[in-house]
């Protein structure tokens, strides 16, 4: 009971979280023109939410969603005009309700604070007099302080417990007259299940009327002709009856006599209505019991787990999984009688087996693979409340929301994003006059691409803005240090200053960027994540910055790489190219730093064999290979003995295994079974420059 | 015959929840998530109950009620909508579909199976 029970809570949190995420993306597509389908989605989401809420016990939640429904439902029903100031209190709505959700999930005290402070502004905005036009809704007087008292139960209105009669005695029974619509067969309610009911409550007398009853000839059957009168002999509260009479006092005419018994001073039977008529608290539900003390495997919640596979993805897997279990069963065949002429149907077989090996690692592969959507996804309300917080005007354009990368890269690249797009709206894109004055619209543009390159999955946030000062940008890193003032450096060079930590060329420090503390955290984050950025910029058209990315952590598109007797693999994406050097290209610093000359720019050389303490083939850089590597925006020339295959391979980890060594990634296994050591291109670089004992943010 | 009921809710989790605790009382249970799914089961199927949600995309609760009133196999059968609000204007709209009844959100399993019970 508890696991399913479990797992039904689970998928209402999910749902909820995925509700909260509709309702959101269509707030923000509603501040252009209401549409009516987009209305009722939302409204179908906070209703969902709230109905959930409720019936698995988190009453603080389902009590907070209601009054957004509310709002929503009176938006919908064109009663209310859809104002930014509402959308914006609604907008805050969903991350209250978000939090709120999540604390659940996370089995935590829900957190109040939130809700609290909003209750107050949407009563306010419920209080503002429901007029489509607020022109009209204006000149209001002051509204009631509860804008919608509970409404009394429709049994209880429809008829009122008899207030008039002074009472004479204390309750003694009902008096009833039910005469139903002659429709009342068509719902399928019956009146012996009435009767029957009332009978629960105390005992009772019934008096058929057939008076309206027509000849036989012309009776409908499925019609009701009858009238009761019903006589209930106890002292039963007027709401207990009229709940009996719920399903069908719509349709019918139902008269209610109370019967008083003499002397003594009946309690006024009418006062308990309102309290009772209310359903019952849900306080019950197992869901609400199984709560708190359900504390096991499911506890870590959140981002250690799980992951929501399409069932394609497994069909496919298992599918793969059937033919590989026939080859199998084909090769084992060999292994108990092999005759030499079956070599023919072995290398089948075999070539059989790596079709199989390969589709199973491709589709074990894609299970990690989630669509980039699910990062961009948050991007629309950023902007939103960003550009509406800095005052400029911003259209935010997505593309390639279904490229699919690793789970792991997905939820690393989140924040960096987060950032660069924070950075673009704050610094990149002007204020509308300034756009305006320049010749341009003065919405600026803020675009997030994703898409595939090889091997790679690139991530563009390209925005229409000022671009790049690079003046600006030189003098403050002269200012700073950061660069000799003779220095000359390309543009490349001056851009990826902004990466450097502490680094800021904005002249007022707002909180939503400027601190300069982030960019070097981006770059970090991505690095770490195997990949790489570039700036590109022009005055006044705009910049776009340019991720790279690996498509998967746990397997490397690498080349591989002989020194001497060792073999290495490096990762293709910090590969720029690979060059024989000629004499010519070569000088030496300083009689111990040798360089490169690579276009317009000298590389430090790295002798991985003087590195690594290994033998090489030959010591002469020009007997052997140049490898340019580029990591944290700096560039290296890494000397090899020889280029071999370019392969993808499995990432095994030094540490679980050994231990951390500087320069090295991990390990991978070949197919004859020996060990490579795998290259970690930023370490490697930092720990060559660390021996060197030479700043290379000097030298870039 | 076992008896099966057919539960429509556009929410996993409420459905779950609804069918979960009507197959512990040993009911026969089929899911839909909207009215046109359910609409389309029981064109084909028969079933002895319908509880429905009101507010469902494609195709709402009283509308699949209506609907289904109009299908011979089911003049007289039970159906029951889950509601959170039950004002008079609801319980006409739902009256007029042909709905048996209905049960007010959030309930709990005792007395969803209370109401079944009711009308079977």
């Amino acid at each position: 009971m508890d696991m399913e029970m479990e797992e039904i809570l689970n998928l209402f949190f999910e749902e909820s979280l995925e509700g909260l995420d509709t309702m959101e993306s269509g707030l923000l597509t509603l501040e252009d023109g209401a549409d009516r389908e987009t209305i009722n989605t939302i409204f179908r989401a906070a209703h969902s939410i709230k109905g959930g809420a409720g019936t698995f016990g988190f009453m603080e939640i389902s009590q907070f969603t209601h009054s957004v429904e509310t709002l929503l439902d009176e938006m919908r029903n064109g009663t209310r005009g859809i104002t930014p100031d509402a959308i914006q209190v609604l907008l805050q709505s969903v991350d209250v309700i978000r939090e709120m959700t999540q604390s659940a999930q996370a089995k935590t005290p829900i957190v109040m604070t939130g809700a609290n402070a909003l209750s107050g502004e949407l009563a306010r905005i419920l209080a503002q007099k429901s007029v489509p036009a607020p022109a009209t809704g204006q000149a209001a007087a002051p509204p009631p302080p509860n804008p919608s008292p509970a409404p009394p139960a429709a049994a209880a209105k429809r008829d009122p417990a008899p207030t008039d009669a002074a009472p004479t005695g204390p309750l003694e029974g009902w008096r009833i007259v039910f005469t139903p619509d002659t429709s009342l067969f068509k719902t399928c309610n019956d009146p012996l299940r009435i009767f029957e009911e009332l009978t629960n409550l105390a005992p009772l007398e019934v008096t058929a009327n057939i008076d309206a009853m027509p000849a036989f000839g012309d009776l409908d059957p499925t019609q009701c002709h009858l009238s009761w009168t019903l006589l209930l002999r106890g002292a039963i509260e007027h709401s207990r009856i009229a709940e009996v009479f719920d399903w069908v006092d719509a349709s019918s005419k139902i008269e209610y006599e109370p019967i008083h018994g003499t002397g003594g001073s009946g309690a006024p039977v009418d006062r308990p209505i309102a309290e009772n008529a209310k359903p019952a608290a849900p306080r019950t539900t197992p869901a609400a019991d199984a709560h708190p003390p359900v504390s096991t495997a499911a506890k870590s919640g959140g981002e250690a787990g799980s992951l929501r596979v399409a069932t394609e993805k497994v069909d496919a897997l298992i599918n793969l999984v059937g033919e590989l279990v026939i080859t199998q069963s084909m090769l084992g065949r060999f292994a108990e009688k092999y005759e030499p002429s079956d070599i023919e149907a072995l290398r089948r077989s075999l070539a059989q087996l790596t079709r199989n090996t390969r589709e199973l690692q491709e589709s074990v592969m894609q299970i990690r693979m989630l669509p980039i959507g699910f990062s961009f996804n948050r991007f629309p309300r950023l902007v939103h409340d960003l550009s509406r917080k800095l005052g400029k005007k911003v259209e935010l354009k997505l593309s390639g929301e279904n490229t699919e990368l690793d789970k792991t890269v997905l939820e690393k690249i989140g924040d960096p994003l987060v950032h660069l797009v924070r950075n673009a709206l704050d610094h990149g894109l002007e204020a509308p006059e300034s756009r305006v004055a320049a010749g341009k619209n003065e919405t600026g543009t803020l675009e997030l691409n994703a898409f595939h390159e090889g091997g790679s999955i690139i991530i563009e946030v390209k925005d229409d803005g000022a671009g790049l000062n690079k003046d600006r940008i030189l003098a403050k890193a002269r200012e700073r240090g950061l660069v000799d003032s003779d220095a000359m450096l390309t543009d490349e060079a001056i851009y990826n200053l902004i990466f450097v930590a502490g680094f800021s060329t904005a002249e007022t420090v707002s909180d939503v960027s400027g601190r300069g503390v982030g960019m070097d955290v981006v770059r970090r984050n991505i690095n770490d994540l195997g990949g790489h950025v570039q700036i590109f910029s022009v005055k006044g058209k705009g910049s776009t910055i340019r991720i790279r990315l690996p498509l998967t952590l746990a397997i490397l598109e690498g080349q591989v790489l002989r020194v001497g007797k060792e073999i290495y693999v490096a990762s293709l994406v910090s590969i720029i190219e690979t060059v024989q050097s000629t004499r010519a290209s070569l000088s030496c610093v300083a009689g111990r730093t040798e360089l490169f000359k690579h276009r317009t720019d000298y590389l430090p050389i790295i002798r991985l064999h003087d590195l690594f303490g290994i033998e090489p083939d030959s010591r002469e850089i020009s007997d052997g290979l140049l490898v340019v590597l580029e990591a944290d925006g700096r560039r290296v020339a890494m000397l090899v003995d020889e280029l071999l295959a370019q392969q993808q391979v499995v990432i095994k980890s030094l540490e679980t295994n050994f231990k951390q060594v500087p320069g090295l990634a991990g390990a991978t296994i070949h197919g004859d079974g020996t060990v490579a050591l795998i290259l970690d291109v930023p370490g490697l670089i930092r720990t060559f420059l660390e021996r060197q004992g030479m700043n290379m943010g000097r030298a870039a | 015959m076992a008896v099966t009921i057919l539960a429509v809710d556009d929410s996993a989790s409420m459905r779950q929840m609804v069918s979960f605790t009507l197959k512990h009382a040993g009911y026969e249970v089929v899911e839909a998530a909207d009215g046109v799914d359910a609409l389309e089961y029981a064109r084909s199927n028969s079933v002895s109950l319908v509880l429905t949600d009101v507010n469902m995309p494609r195709m709402d609760g009283i509308t699949l009620v209506r609907e289904l009133r109009q299908l011979i196999a089911y003049k007289f059968t039970p159906m029951l909508v889950l509601t959170t609000e039950a004002g008079p204007e609801k319980k006409a709209q739902g009256k007029q579909a042909g709905a048996t009844g209905w049960l007010v959100k959030p309930f709990n399993p005792d007395k969803l199976l209370a109401t079944i019970a009711k009308v079977l």
